[in-house]
């Protein structure tokens, strides 16, 4: 569904990504995994066009087959084509009310009783939302915040869900509520790639992972192999772990 | 001094008010989404001066006619302003885009100084609005009732937009993320844009009833309400659109109320009193009266 060729991007003139590659097929859920500054973040901003790569390209599989670039294509054109990017420290817009987060994750779309109908599938995700639909986003608790923002990307109907460390900050028993969600969500068929520094419940979690360490991925493959690789055991899941 | 002065004094203030809080409003919207101080919205208001007495006094148009058009051109120049001085500085430090709003200011009034020279022209409302009304003790003209009216229309109208519609959520999302905002599909382009427009409207029509008010137009006129609207919306503010309207308010009502209520010899201190009252309040409340904190965005 997503193919990343040889990226290379710059932030600044910091050389942050030098030529990455990597794949998420349709109906997976993908782990990146890695350290601080390895590029994880950068990497899925260059996917939603916040930031734009030096070489290299990502392809798009579309719902009719078509194969866009998306390094080529604005922001919101990006998400019109079912990319949804929920961000790192959840970006909820704290002056606006939840309910009007989850508008602003369906700014594009225009059908209506589809938006309806995606309401009440976000409110049944997360059931605390439909409570405090009128507060503003602003006085929710960091785990209602979490929940928030991956309804808002969830409202703009997606086919690919991308997360930046959704377990940032929040407390382990919050944390595994939502991993559990994540995997009802790609149940649902919605493709899921993952960007986490708890690599021990991203492993868990996904099917495929890549880890990246400064720009570059070192290693790849089933998430269940790399839970078990030496290096990788030693370096993210050992005593650095949190 | 009696009650019914004082009750003329405040009529007077509110009057005034009503126009500070119009421009106040385009000032706080424009900081609230691309964090810019905009010393060109004045301006604004003076071209909008100039078109009314262009459509209205020479080519005879009815009043409603070019009150719409005074809206509309008002939009087109906060539309050209934002397209051609500011998005090519997005992204720029924040400094860069004050000094930008500068420039702009300077040449639209000197662009005014050229095309309709410098000379102040006088600026009469047809007969209907300058008819004198009585309320008890207090005596106002039509167009004052006019003035009143139609800003609390207008921001009435802007408050349902802002809080009621798509372009609403799309424009307060995004003033809170740029980038967050762009992630919901949000075209900041356009959003920021449409903020401008609406300030600009506004702003053009505060200048339609500037020259109302006062009789008399040049084209350095939007220099003061420009800045005393600016001071308005730091005090409510910066941000806040309740903010700004209750800025303007409390400005314009303090200014009169100052020059109304001291001895005359004072009167000529009257904007050493406006910002007298904006140290005042800053000293208090140094986010303005509804402000929010607000982190400076890079």
């Amino acid at each position: 569904m997503l193919r990343i060729e040889n990226l290379e991007v710059y932030r600044g003139r910091t050389y942050v990504l030098k030529g990455i590659s990597l794949e998420v097929g349709r109906g997976e859920i993908v782990a990146l995994i890695g350290a601080n500054g390895a590029g994880k973040t950068t990497t899925l901003k260059t996917i939603s066009a916040l930031l734009h790569p030096h070489r290299g390209r990502i392809a798009y599989r579309t719902e009719t087959d078509q194969e866009l670039a998306l390094d080529r294509l604005p922001a919101e054109e990006i998400v019109r084509q079912g990319v949804s990017h929920c961000p790192e420290g959840r970006g909820v817009f704290a002056g606006l009310t939840v309910r009007e987060n989850l508008v602003a994750g369906a700014y594009l779309r225009r059908d209506k009783p589809g938006i309806r109908e995606d309401f009440q599938r976000v409110y049944e995700l997360f059931p605390i939302l439909e409570q405090r639909a009128s507060q503003t986003a602003g006085s929710l608790s960091g785990g209602e915040q979490a929940m928030l923002a991956i309804g808002r990307a969830l409202m703009a109907r997606p086919r690919l869900l991308i997360l930046d460390e959704p377990s940032l900050g929040l407390a382990p028993l919050i944390v595994a509520r939502i991993f559990a969600l994540l995997a009802e969500i790609n149940a649902r068929g919605v493709t899921i790639l993952l960007v986490e520094q708890n690599a021990i419940m991203a492993l868990d979690l996904s099917h495929r992972a890549y880890v990246l360490e400064t720009g570059r991925v070192t290693l790849s493959g089933a998430s269940s192999a790399i839970a078990c690789d030496e290096a990788v055991r030693r370096a993210y899941l050992g005593g650095q772990s949190r | 001094m009696t009650g019914g002065y004082i009750t003329q004094q405040i009529v007077n203030g509110l009057i005034l008010g009503s126009m500070y809080a119009l421009v106040a409003i385009g000032f706080t919207m424009i900081y609230g989404i691309i964090r810019l101080i905009n010393f060109a919205h004045g301006d604004v208001v003076m071209i909008g001066a100039f078109v009314t007495l262009g459509l209205l006094q020479i080519l005879g148009w009815p009043f409603w006619l070019v009150s719409l058009c005074v809206l509309a051109a008002g939009a087109f120049v906060g539309l050209c302003i934002e397209r051609t001085a500011f998005r090519p500085m997005r992204g720029a430090p924040q400094v860069t885009g004050f000094i930008t709003s500068l420039a702009v200011s300077i040449m639209i009034q000197n662009l005014g100084i050229v095309f309709v020279s410098a000379q102040p022209r006088n600026f009469t409302f047809p007969g209907f609005l300058q008819q004198l009304l009585r309320v008890g003790p207090v005596s106002f003209r039509a167009v004052d009732l006019v003035i009143m009216a139609t800003a609390l229309v207008l921001m009435a109208a802007l408050i349902l937009l802002v809080r009621k519609t798509r372009l609403g959520v799309g424009m307060r999302a995004t003033a809170e993320n740029l980038d967050v905002a762009r992630l919901m599909g949000i075209n900041i382009n356009r959003t920021i844009m449409a903020t401008f427009a609406v300030g600009g409207a506004l702003a053009a029509v505060a200048g339609l009833m500037w020259g109302g008010k006062f009789g008399q137009i040049d084209p350095l006129l939007g220099f003061v309400p420009g800045l005393k609207s600016f001071v308005a919306a730091v005090i409510g503010g910066v941000g806040s659109i309740p903010g700004a309207i209750c800025g303007g308010y409390i400005l314009g009502l303090a200014e009169v109320l100052f020059v109304g209520l001291l001895p005359p010899i004072y009167s000529a201190f009257r904007d050493a009193f406006v910002f007298g009252t904006l140290i005042l309040i800053l000293l208090v409340l140094p986010n303005g009266l509804l402000g929010k904190r607000m982190e400076d965005r890079a």
